[in-house]
C-alpha cells in the first residue's frame, strides 16, 4: 500500500549487492516475535527497586527535609538527599571528545535549597519492592516555601525578574552578521514582518527511561540503561566521584530516543544507590516520572523580517528568537546555535542579520529533540515564504525556486554548501505526489502545502567527533561488527552490518553486530544529531575495507592475478574475468587465519574538526555537512468545527544514499506522524510551571486513527559525507513537516495560526476573526 | 496487606500458576513469570504496548486484574508463533520493516490478531486504523504497520490458515 520511490543520479557505476536493498533489518526478527530485551527486562537476584521525590512546586525554597520515618519503614534500604551529596554535581554538557567541558553547567542532582521546575528530585528510595519505596515517598516529610517564579522568557528578560539560577536569565546568545541588511531592506521592494510561536512537546517514546546498575567485584559500577549515549559514563563517574574507568554502561536496544535519552535520566541515580547499597538497584520510570524526567523541545518565538524584490528574491533577512530554556541550561546553547544556522533555511540569504537567545525560566528543563533548533527555525521560514508569496502574488513554490541554494553558496555561517542542494527536485517530487486536488466539500475546506528545509548532519565541528569501529571475519567466513553505537530504533546497527555485508561479500544475516558497550565495545560516540550512519557508518566502511582488502591480497595470489582482478559476492571470492575461478570466502579466511593474515581492523573515523565561530559575526563551519528535502500535505479543514484532517503528506528528501530504504522510508514516515503532532494536537500545558497534562491521555500524540498512509519518496544524489555519499535522514525526516501542515491550512481557511499547534478552537477563533 | 492466592494461568499453551496478590495487574503477573515481551509504557491504558490475548481478545494487560481472568486463555506475542514457525503477522511485520524501535511492536502484533480472528475478510484501511487505534507507534508513523497487517491479514486468507 505505501510506496517508496527513490531516484538515483551520479555514482550510479557502483554495482551494489547488498547497500541499497530493502533487506529485513538484522533486528527485525527479535522485535516482532517478542524476544528482543531491553533495558527494563534484565533483573537481578537481590535487587532492590528506586523511586523518585519529586517537588510539587515550581519555584520553591527548601525549608525543611525530614526522612528519618520513610529511613524506619521495614524494606526500605536506602534514602538519599542532598544531604548525602554535600559535594556532588551532574554535568548536564553533551560529551565530546575535546574534553572541555562549558562553564557552569553542572547541577544539583538533589534540591539543595532552591527548587527550580516543577517535579525536580528532592530524593531517592530504594527498597526491597517498588510498592515500599511508594509508600517510603509518602512518610518523607519537607516543607517548600514557594518563591516568585518566572514562567516566560520574554518576561525572563525584563529587569526585575526573578533570576532562576546565577545572575542572570541569559542562557546563551548567538549572532549572525553576514552581508548588509540595511542596505538588503533599502533594496527591497517589498518587506514582510511575522512573528511565530512554538511550543512545549515531548519526545513520548514508547518506552520509558529505565536501568539497573550494579557494583562488580572490581568496584565498577554497571549500569544497563536505555541511552542514547553510553559515553556518559564519564560523567557518571565525575557526578559520583569515582575514575571514568570505573563506571561502565550498558545498552540495550532502545524504545524510542528522539533525543529524550540523550542527556543523562537515571544513570547517577542507579550509580550513587548502587554504591550507597553495595546491591543492584532498578529504577523503571512511570510514565509520569518520563513526563518530568527529561528536557523537552523549547518553545520559540521567532520574528522574521525579510525584505523581497517585486520578483521574489530575498534581498535581507533578520532575525529574533527566543527559546525558552526552561530552569537548567542542558544543550540550551547548542539547540539555539542550530535554529541560528538554520534561520534562513535553505535559501541563499546574502544580507543576514540573526539575534538569537535561549533564556532560563522556571518551566521544565528544554534540551535535546529530533530537529534541535532547526525544526523550529524551519516553523518560521517556510510560514514567513508562504505569507510573503500571498503578499507578492507569486506561487509559493516558484518563490521558493527562486531563491533556493545551489552547491558553493554561502549558507548563514558563510561557508559554501558543497554536497549537492536538491530542495528543487525534493520539493517538486513532493508536490506532485499528492496528485488531483481534493473537493472542497461544504464547510469542509481543502488545503495544500509545502515546506523545504536545511538540517545539519553530524555533530558541530568544534566538537571534535571521532567515531570507531572493529570488523572482523570468522573462521567460518561470518562477520563481526563491535561498535558502542547505540541504536534507538531507526536501524543503526543493522545499517552497519549492511555495510559490512556489502565489503565483504556476505549476506546480511551472515554478519552479528555488538554495540552499545562502554567496556567492550570501541567508543562510537552518540546516537544524537543524524551522526550515527555518516560517522559510525564510515567507520564500519573503512574498517570492512581494510579486511577486504587483505582477503583480496592473499586470494590474487591463490589465483595468480593482482589483487584488484578479484572480488567477493555471496560468500565466495572470485576473478572478476574468470569468476568459475573462485573458492568458498571460509576457505580463504580459514587460510588466512593459519598464516596469521590479520582478519580483523580497529578504525576511528574522524569528522572535520574545526574551532569555533566568530562569537561577533557567526561566521565560520559550524557541522560538517546539510541535507535538504521537502513535505507536501494535503489538508481537509472543517471550518464549522476547527478540525483538521490530513489526508495526503508526502516526504522527498535527498538522503544521498539510502543504505536501506526500508529503513529511510520507515524514517520518512514516523517523521511524518511525528511533525503532525507537533503541527496539531501536541503541546506540554505548563501553568505557572506546572505540568498539567503528565499523561497519554492528556498529551494528545498520533494513533493510527489520526494519520493518512504517508508516501516517502527517496533521492540519491550521493553527496553526502557518509558512507558511499549518504547523508542523514532522522531529523530531516521530521523538520518540514509541521510548517507543510500550517501553510496547508493556512492555505485551506485563508487565514494563518501563527501558534503551533493549530488546535481546533485557534482555527475557529482565527476564522471568527476573518469575518469581523 | 493484600489478600493473596494461587491462580491458575495459561499462558503461550503453557500451564502456570502464580500465587497473585488481589490487586495484581495481569501485567506485573506476566513480567514477574517471564514475559518480558509484555511491556509497560503508561500503566493507564493509554499506550496499548502492554496488550495480550485473553481468550483470543485483545484487553490492556496493565488494567486487568490477574484474579479477574484465572484459568482463562492468555496469549503474548511469543504465543503466536516460533522463529522457526512464525505466524504471518511476525513474518509480515519483519519483511514489511514494520518494527522500528519495537517497543510497542509486541502489542501492535497482538490487537492485529485481535482482528484478524474476528474477521477474515480484507481489511480496509479503517478497520485497520480502528483495530490499532488503541496502540500508540511513535516511531514508524503506522504506515508499515498498515502494510504488514494488510499482508498478514492476505497470507491468512489465502492460507486458510485459523490460528
Amino acid at each position: 500500500m505505501s510506496e517508496s520511490i527513490i531516484t538515483t543520479r551520479g555514482g550510479a557505476n557502483v554495482k551494489f549487492r547488498q547497500v541499497g536493498k530493502a533487506l529485513p533489518r538484522i533486528d527485525a526478527p527479535g522485535k516482532s516475535h517478542g524476544k528482543t530485551r531491553y533495558a527494563g527486562d534484565y533483573v537481578m537476584p537481590n535487587m532492590l527497586h528506586v523511586k523518585v521525590l519529586r517537588s510539587p512546586l515550581a519555584s520553591a525554597r527548601l525549608r525543611r527535609l525530614d526522612v528519618s520515618e520513610a529511613r524506619k519503614l521495614p524494606g526500605v534500604v536506602c534514602v538519599l538527599t542532598h544531604e548525602e551529596l554535600p559535594d556532588r554535581l551532574a554535568p548536564t554538557d553533551i560529551p565530546g571528545q575535546t574534553g572541555r567541558k562549558r562553564l557552569d553547567t553542572d547541577q544539583q542532582i538533589l534540591v539543595r535549597e532552591r527548587v527550580r521546575y516543577h517535579g525536580e528530585p528532592i530524593a531517592l528510595v530504594a527498597a526491597e519492592t517498588t510498592a515500599i519505596a511508594e509508600r517510603a515517598l509518602d512518610l518523607i516529610e519537607y516543607d517548600l516555601d514557594p518563591l516568585p517564579g518566572v514562567y516566560d522568557p520574554h518576561d525572563a528578560l525584563k529587569p526585575g525578574a526573578p533570576i532562576v539560577q546565577g545572575t542572570n536569565n541569559v542562557v546563551a546568545e548567538y549572532k549572525v552578521r553576514k552581508g548588509d541588511t540595511e542596505a538588503g531592506f533599502v533594496a527591497a521592494d517589498f518587506v514582510i514582518e511575522k512573528t511565530y510561536r512554538t511550543q512545549f512537546i515531548e519526545h513520548a517514546f514508547l518506552e520509558p527511561e529505565v536501568g539497573l546498575a550494579w557494583v562488580d567485584e572490581n568496584e565498577v559500577i554497571n549500569i544497563r540503561v536505555s541511552t542514547q549515549v553510553i559515553e556518559h559514563f564519564r560523567f557518571i563517574a565525575d557526578a559520583v566521584g569515582v575514575p571514568h574507568n570505573k563506571v561502565r554502561i550498558l545498552g540495550s536496544l532502545i524504545g524510542g530516543g528522539f533525543g529524550g535519552k540523550e542527556d543523562i535520566t537515571v544513570e547517577i541515580y542507579l550509580a550513587l544507590l548502587a554504591k550507597a547499597t553495595g546491591r543492584p538497584v532498578r529504577l523503571c520510570y512511570t510514565r509520569e516520572d518520563s513526563f518530568f524526567g527529561h528536557g523537552k523541545r523549547h518553545p520559540f518565538t521567532l520574528k522574521y523580517r525579510t525584505g523581497f524584490t517585486r520578483q521574489g528574491k530575498i534581498t535581507a533577512l533578520q532575525v529574533d528568537m527566543t527559546a525558552d530554556a526552561g530552569a537548567y541550561v542542558y544543550l540550551s546553547p547548542y539547540v539555539l546555535l542550530y535554529a541560528t544556522v538554520a534561520a534562513p533555511g535553505p535559501y541563499r540569504v546574502d544580507n543576514l542579520r540573526v539575534d538569537a537567545r535561549a533564556v532560563a525560566t522556571n518551566n521544565m528543563f528544554t534540551s535535546a529533540f529530533r530537529g534541535f533548533g532547526a525544526a523550529q527555525a524551519c516553523i518560521a521560514h517556510e510560514q514567513q515564504m508562504d505569507e510573503a508569496a500571498k503578499a507578492l502574488g507569486i506561487d509559493p513554490l516558484e518563490l521558493r525556486r527562486q531563491n533556493f541554494l545551489r552547491t558553493g553558496d554561502l549558507i548563514a555561517t558563510g561557508v559554501p554548501i558543497e554536497s549537492a542542494v536538491w530542495s528543487d527536485e525534493c520539493m517538486t517530487r513532493a508536490w506532485q505526489a499528492l496528485g488531483q486536488r481534493t473537493p472542497d466539500d461544504g464547510p469542509v475546506k481543502i488545503g495544500r502545502g509545502v515546506a523545504t528545509y536545511q538540517q545539519s548532519y553530524g555533530r558541530i565541528t568544534w566538537l571534535h567527533d571521532t567515531s570507531e569501529a572493529w570488523v572482523g571475519i570468522e573462521v567460518d567466513g561470518t562477520v563481526v561488527v563491535r561498535s558502542g553505537v547505540t541504536d534507538i530504533g531507526a536501524g543503526q546497527i543493522s545499517a552497519l552490518a549492511q555495510i559490512a555485508a556489502e565489503l565483504l561479500g556476505v549476506n546480511l544475516t551472515d554478519v552479528t553486530v555488538y554495540n552499545s558497550d562502554s567496556a567492550t565495545t570501541p567508543l562510537a560516540g552518540t546516537t544524537t544529531a543524524t551522526r550515527a550512519l555518516y560517522m559510525t557508518g564510515n567507520a564500519v566502511r573503512l574498517a570492512a575495507e581494510a579486511v577486504r582488502l587483505r582477503l583480496l591480497g592473499r586470494a590474487a595470489r591463490e589465483f595468480g592475478v593482482e589483487p584488484g582482478e578479484v572480488d567477493i559476492a555471496d560468500n565466495r571470492v572470485f576473478v572478476i574475468a574468470r569468476p568459475e575461478q573462485s573458492m568458498a570466502l571460509k576457505d580463504l579466511v580459514a587460510v588466512c587465519a593459519s598464516e596469521g593474515i590479520h582478519r580483523s581492523e580497529l578504525v576511528i573515523f574522524r569528522a572535520p574538526f574545526t574551532d569555533g565561530i566568530d562569537p561577533e559575526t557567526g561566521q565560520g563551519r559550524v557541522h560538517p555537512d546539510y541535507a535538504y528535502g521537502a513535505q507536501a500535505v494535503e489538508v481537509a479543514v472543517d471550518t464549522e468545527t476547527g478540525e483538521v484532517t490530513v489526508l495526503k503528506s508526502v516526504g522527498a528528501h535527498d538522503v544521498g544514499l539510502a543504505i536501506n530504504p526500508d529503513a529511510v522510508a520507515g524514517q520518512i514516515e514516523g517523521g511524518a506522524a511525528q511533525g503532525q503532532g507537533y503541527a496539531l494536537s501536541e503541546e506540554l500545558r505548563y501553568e505557572q510551571g506546572q505540568l498539567i497534562s503528565p499523561s497519554f491521555s492528556e498529551y494528545l500524540i498520533p494513533t493510527a486513527m489520526d494519520v493518512p498512509e504517508y508516501q516517502a519518496i527517496i533521492l540519491e544524489s550521493r553527496s553526502g559525507v557518509g558512507p558511499f555519499g549518504a547523508k542523514g535522514i532522522g531529523e530531516p525526516a521530521l523538520t518540514p513537516v509541521a510548517p507543510a501542515i500550517a501553510n496547508a491550512v493556512a492555505d485551506a481557511i485563508g487565514v494563518r495560526v501563527f501558534d503551533l499547534p493549530i488546535t481546533p478552537e485557534k482555527i475557529v477563533d482565527a476564522l471568527q476573526s476573518l469575518d469581523k | 496487606m493484600n489478600k493473596a492466592k494461587p491462580i491458575a494461568l495459561p499462558v503461550n499453551g503453557r500451564e502456570l500458576s502464580a500465587v497473585v496478590p488481589c490487586n495484581e495487574t495481569l501485567l506485573e503477573t506476566l513480567r514477574g513469570l517471564g514475559f518480558f515481551e509484555v511491556k509497560s509504557g503508561c500503566e493507564k491504558g493509554d499506550c496499548g504496548a502492554c496488550a495480550v490475548l485473553v481468550d483470543g481478545e485483545a484487553v490492556d494487560s496493565c488494567l486487568t486484574l490477574t484474579w479477574t481472568v484465572e484459568g482463562r486463555e492468555i496469549t503474548t506475542v511469543s504465543g503466536l508463533g516460533t522463529v522457526e514457525s512464525p505466524h504471518p503477522l511476525h513474518t509480515a511485520f519483519i519483511e514489511r520493516g514494520a518494527a522500528q524501535c519495537g517497543y510497542c511492536t509486541p502489542g501492535l502484533i497482538i490487537a492485529a490478531e485481535s482482528m484478524l480472528r474476528n474477521d477474515t475478510r480484507e481489511p480496509s484501511l479503517d478497520d485497520l486504523r480502528l483495530a490499532l487505534s488503541g496502540n500508540l507507534c511513535r516511531c514508524t508513523g503506522y504506515t508499515k504497520v498498515f502494510d504488514a497487517v494488510s499482508e498478514a491479514a492476505r497470507v491468512t486468507r489465502e492460507t486458510g490458515e485459523s490460528t
